[in-house]
């Protein structure tokens, strides 16, 4: 199973994290700096795995971003590698030519696009399109929302509250 | 670039990255804080809108790496919010903010679950999103019926069910009662029906950890799941979206093969055949590609073939073939597949008799050992390591202290360790071993443990022709000029004992030896000076006819650390000095060192400890598992005493004949199993002062495993009590107990099988049983037995004359314990029932056996528990007093002084009264002697009798459906506390006796009377009473 996964810049920063196990805020800290520490002191032509901790960190860079998941020792790598560049096929396909910024500005997008592919640290769909069509869906709830919000009895209503 | 669609949060992120530093950073993120606590804290005026911005800020803020320690309760609020968009918000930032153990998430149990059982879509998918993602134990206890319901309805759409899927997966994780093994075979069978390759996915996944936690129970899934892998390897039936570059569904196909690898065995010969020609097909027919992606996942699917191939046990063609594959993925230049080409060798090693295909690609296999990446250099050590036997464990091991010599930080110390254990493995001859061992502490001595030197000193001193060669070497190294503390320790003390056998080599003279050991002293820590002084002093014995200026010279030396600030140093420092001026009568103390026992490897010991640990379920572990107990030879079982490799054994006990006075004392000390077992003599117990669970009065086996006491310990031993006497037989009984070990296995190994033929075995107690025996007759539950297979604790409960106790018997080892057999040999006045223990137990488990035990009439003794067990196959056998003594069934009486008193005068004299004057008493201050007796069940009355140096009690004793009044005094002696008069007086004359003797026992340091030499002095019958004591003692 996928324990987490991060998304680190190339600077360090984190762009996204997910932790499908229990790690509390302090071992979520110190792994993320424990792991960017290492990932990024990777050279270019190494293999895309790490043993870390009795565990295993597959990640892979994207341009400027690392994708990482950390997986328990006896699964399958390589599968795992794959899962990450679904996931981010998916990013490209749904932000068209995705780039770091883009996961800045619309982390909450990335999120749920995330929540669609994984879940309980497993993989959940593996369709493109199915994935892409959940999220238009959702868009459009969100978009029908704001409409509401912004129609004239809602603004009535907030004011008069 | 899609906007985000909520300015201020655009905003907010544009501010967080135009920051110049960090400290601008956490000021503005500080401001966006406190700005979000004030909007919270008068929520009434916070739009739909307002709050969700708030809360995606808060987890930007948090995945910045900020504390977010409020708001939780805003987030969680959000997911009873009645619209999607706010809702949405609340299960995303919960599920990342929060962790499964949060407080908060209990809250929205009941709202989550009214989603889950909605009817809105959108909501369930939410809601079973988050539980999948963050779900505890509590959520899986509330929700699981109802996410299997939806997983396995008919009315929902995929999107649901797939969620519902990998949801219960989580559920089953936290909590695997959530699914019923019976009704819910069926249901997965069905489930492995699905049409929608989204769920299927799910539902093998789910599938996994289902057969992985119970495989018996699923085996109706197996012929489905070879189903679909044909289809899917086939392509057959397969929707265009659920390819992945060309390849049907490879994570899928993965997952099926996973599953396939957790049953035990696939026997149905149809099934079996066409599973095996799908895993011929991928094996033969995945090629490299261009295409990375397309390449990665095809090998995915590869890896995984070869994995179930493996657990499948195929013939040996097909084994052949993996090698093949293996072999080519080794040497190729794409490092994701040369790793995982090393780590299935590995693996394949393990499972099946390759060995010598693999050894083909040795060359390759080091090669990789010196590549830039840490992971496959890693990788490359373990199949090294895995790989090595007797054949080229040579060339193994110099590789790996060639690679020793470069290699970066985080690989040396499993380095060093791997190739410390392969040397004492798989050694063609010892003084290979010394000196591999010897160059590892050269290169790299900060990963050699104690464990590893300990066990070259063993070696070298059990080998008379190995003695030479190591002195040697440990000159050599010695010599040289920066030399690790290990490297001085080791060498010190082979040259202290062996340098004399180079004597005669040009610059090998004591003189030399000891300059060089002499130049060590200013760099080492303490306890290597220690130890160097130890060498020191041999040498000078060695030195025959004496060399005055060498004498000086140590003697210089001693002097330097006769005030030495460690008690330690000083001591050995003053002893040696004292010594030196005896002239040639200590070279019979300083004598060499008697040969070690032969025992189990620390080292290997410690890597099949941490092998047996594995907690995690997972198919290749198990399958080690069983292939090691298979063939028990290769894995790192080396207690075998005559193994395949019949590498390192020469160790043996010796059975030299042991000086009559050792036999003597043996005799004395060695007959009883435990607590009888007391040091014959005080002044012994003292010289062994320093290591007092040592005590030769322990039975033969007890000498402690720990090496540091065997090679430490004596050495601390071998010098005699500060108080230096110069009578000759106090040097014979220092020379007698040379070593803890020599004391106990030496002599009396042979005399312990005569006089206990029951414990035949090497087994030893963890610690002194008869300690724990005493602190069990003080308290109630504790230790009543430890050694490395197994651990007795003990309870008890007592009241009046009856009393249970439950023996706890742990099986503390990696493998079962078998024949396990108890018996409890009740005294005649006891009557005991024990129940029966089972004759297996299983590793890591505990039994409980309770005995009952009813009191008839008074007595000292105890009962005995006889307990035996098989260790593989060696029989071990202890024979343990149970703490059933008397002062269990005694219960401290309140009693007022006139009733004290017309009692005391009631019982006129003997046989119910009877008086005492103890000598040789622990010597203790009164109020610990009160203590004592409230510990015993002897309540103290206070106040009683006017002397303050007396000590009144009363206790009730126990027995049948009797209850005796027990009364006792105690009148002590300021100025000795080492006698006293003890008087006992109760209705009956045999409890009276009996609870005076039990008394004494506990208040005498020895009780072997006369022993003390202080006691014997003051032999004179009549304690002078002083004043008031003696009104008392006229008045009653």
């Amino acid at each position: 199973m996928i324990h987490f996964v991060l998304l680190i810049s190339r600077q360090g920063k984190v762009r996204l994290t997910k932790w499908y196990s229990p790690y509390t805020q302090k071992e979520r800290t110190k792994v993320i700096r424990e792991l960017s520490g290492m990932i990024l002191s990777r050279g270019p032509k190494l293999c895309n795995f790490l043993e870390w901790r009795g565990l295993k960190v597959v990640y892979k860079r994207y341009a400027s971003l690392y994708f990482c998941m950390c997986v328990d020792t006896d699964d399958n790598e390589l599968e795992t590698l794959e899962i990450i560049h679904h996931f981010v096929e998916i990013l490209d396909r749904y932000f068209g030519n995705v780039c770091e910024l883009d996961l800045i500005f619309n982390f909450h997008k990335a999120y749920y696009i995330l929540d669609e592919v994984l879940i309980a640290g497993e993989l959940q769909e593996t369709s493109k399109k199915s994935v892409a069509r959940v999220i238009a869906a959702q868009d459009t709830l969100i978009e029908h929302a704001k409409e509401q919000s912004s129609s004239l009895s809602n603004i009535i209503a907030q004011a008069t509250k | 670039m899609a906007l985000s669609g909520m300015r201020g949060l655009s905003v907010f992120i544009s501010d967080v990255r135009n920051c110049q530093n960090k400290e601008q950073e956490r000021v503005r993120v500080d401001k966006e804080l406190a700005n979000i606590r004030t909007r919270f804290k008068n929520e009434r005026g916070l739009s739909v809108y307002e709050k969700k911005k708030y809360v995606w800020k808060m987890l930007y803020i948090y995945m910045l790496g900020y504390d977010v320690d409020f708001g939780h309760m805003e987030t969680v609020q959000l997911i009873s919010a009645p619209k999607y968009a706010e809702k949405q918000v609340g299960y995303i930032v919960t599920s990342c903010l929060l962790n499964e153990n949060h407080d908060f998430l209990r809250l929205v149990i009941n709202t989550v679950r009214n989603d889950i059982i909605g009817r809105n879509e959108t909501f369930q998918c939410l809601a079973l999103t988050m539980v999948g993602n963050v779900g505890g134990r509590e959520f899986s206890e509330s929700l699981a019926p109802d996410v299997q319901k939806l997983l396995i309805s008919n009315s929902c759409r995929p999107l649901v069910r797939k969620k519902a899927a990998l949801c219960l997966l989580r559920l089953y994780r936290k909590n695997p009662d959530v699914v019923n093994v019976d009704g819910w075979s069926e249901r997965m069978v069905q489930l492995l029906d699905e049409r929608d390759l989204g769920v299927l996915t799910a539902v093998m996944s789910l599938l996994v950890a289902l057969v992985a936690n119970t495989p018996h129970a699923y085996w109706n899934c197996v012929p489905k799941c070879v189903r679909t892998l044909e289809r899917l390897t086939r392509g057959q039936d397969i929707p265009q979206e659920y390819t992945y570059y060309g390849i049907p569904s490879p994570w899928l196909q993965v997952k099926t093969m996973r599953v396939l690898q957790y049953f035990p065995k696939i026997d149905d010969p149809t099934i079996r055949k066409s599973l095996l020609d799908v895993l011929q097909r991928i094996l033969l027919g995945t090629d490299v590609v261009k295409n990375v992606n397309k390449n990665n996942a095809s090998h995915a699917v590869l890896f995984e073939a070869l994995a179930l191939v493996m657990h499948l046990d195929a013939d040996k063609e097909m084994m052949s073939q993996c090698v093949v594959l293996l072999g080519k993925f080794i040497s190729v230049r794409e490092p994701n597949i040369r790793y995982l080409g090393l780590e299935n060798m590995t693996r394949i090693l393990l499972v099946a008799d390759v060995a010598d295909s693999i050894k083909k690609h040795q060359s390759q296999i080091i090669t990789s050992l010196k590549d830039p990446d840490i992971s496959i250099r890693r990788r490359s050590l373990d199949l090294l390591y895995g790989m090595c036997d007797v054949s080229n464990a040579k060339d193994i091991v110099e590789e790996l202290l060639q690679y020793l010599t470069t290699a970066d930080f985080g690989i040396r110390e499993e380095l060093a360790l791997k190739a410390a254990i392969l040397s004492e493995k798989f050694a063609p001859d010892l003084s290979w071993y010394v000196d591999v061992i010897l160059q590892l502490i050269e290169k790299a001595g900060d990963f050699v443990s104690d464990d590893i030197w300990y066990r070259v000193v063993q070696f070298v001193t059990n080998n008379d022709d190995l003695q030479v060669h190591a002195a040697a070497k440990a000159l050599d190294y010695l010599d040289k000029p920066a030399v690790h503390e290990t490297m001085v320790k080791v060498s010190g003390y082979i040259l202290g004992e062996y340098s004399h056998l180079l004597a005669r080599r040009p610059g090998c003279s004591p003189r030399d030896i000891f300059h060089i050991l002499n130049d060590k002293f200013p760099a080492v820590t303490t306890p290597t000076k220690a130890l160097l002084l130890s060498a020191c002093v041999k040498i000078m014995m060695h030195c025959q006819p004496p060399d005055p200026e060498l004498v000086d010279q140590v003697v210089a030396v001693f002097r330097r650390y006769e005030s030495s600030v460690d008690a330690e140093v000083q001591q050995r420092a003053v002893e040696f000095l004292a010594l030196a001026r005896k002239g040639t009568a200590f070279v019979d103390i300083m004598a060499e060192m008697p040969k070690f026992p032969e025992r189990q490897s620390p080292l290997l010991k410690k890597a099949e400890d941490t092998d047996g640990d594995a907690s995690e379920v997972s198919a290749t572990k198990i399958r080690q598992q069983q292939m090691q107990q298979e063939q028990n030879s290769t894995a790192l079982v080396v207690a075998d005493p005559q193994p395949a490799n019949g590498g390192l054994h020469p160790v043996s006990v010796p059975k030299t004949a042991a000086p009559a006075r050792h036999s003597e004392q043996a005799v004395t000390s060695e007959t009883p199993q435990d607590s009888k077992s007391f040091p014959p003599s005080q002044s012994q117990a003292h010289s062994n002062g320093g290591t007092p669970q040592q005590a030769p009065g322990h039975t033969p086996g007890s000498a402690s495993a720990d090496l540091l006491s065997d090679l430490v310990g004596p050495l601390s031993l071998e010098a005699p009590p500060p108080v230096a006497s110069t009578s000759s037989s106090d040097l014979l009984a220092l020379e007698a107990p040379p070593t803890p070990t020599a004391a106990a296995a030496t002599p009396a190994d042979s005399l312990a099988l005569a006089l206990l033929d029951s414990a035949p075995t090497q087994v030893q107690p963890l610690g002194n049983v008869s300690e724990w025996f005493k602190e069990l007759t003080l308290k109630d539950s504790g230790v009543l037995y430890e050694d490395p297979y197994v651990q007795i604790g003990l309870k008890a409960e007592w009241r009046n004359a009856q009393g249970r106790i439950v023996l706890f018997v742990g099986n503390k080892h990696t493998g079962p314990l078998t024949n396990v057999k108890s018996s409890v040999l009740p005294p005649p006045h006891l009557r005991m029932q024990s129940a029966v223990v089972p004759e297996n137990i299983p590793p890591r488990a505990q039994v409980q056996v309770p005995v009952d035990v009813a009191c008839l009439s008074a007595s000292r003794e105890t009962a005995v528990l006889e307990f035996s067990f098989n260790v593989g196959h060696a029989p071990v056998s202890v024979q343990l007093k149970l703490p059933t003594s008397l002062n269990k069934f005694l219960q401290v009486a309140p009693v007022s002084a006139n009733e004290f008193v017309a009692r005391w005068r009631a019982l006129g004299g003997p046989p119910s009264k009877l008086q005492e004057v103890v000598r040789g008493v622990r010597p203790m201050p009164l109020a610990e002697m009160a203590n004592l007796f409230i510990r015993l069940h002897i309540g103290v009355a206070n106040g009683l009798d006017p002397n303050v140096n007396n000590v009144v009690a009363a206790t009730t004793f126990y027995s049948g459906t009797a209850a005796t009044l027990c009364l006792v005094r105690v009148e002590t002696d300021p100025s000795d506390r080492t006698q006293m008069r003890l008087t006992v007086a109760s209705e009956d004359p045999n409890t009276t006796y009996e609870l005076k003797e039990f008394i004494k026992e506990q208040v005498m340091d020895i009780p072997f009377p006369g022993q003390s030499p202080q006691a014997a002095t003051v032999t004179p019958a009549t304690i002078p009473l002083t004043g008031p004591a003696a009104a008392l003692a006229g008045l009653i």
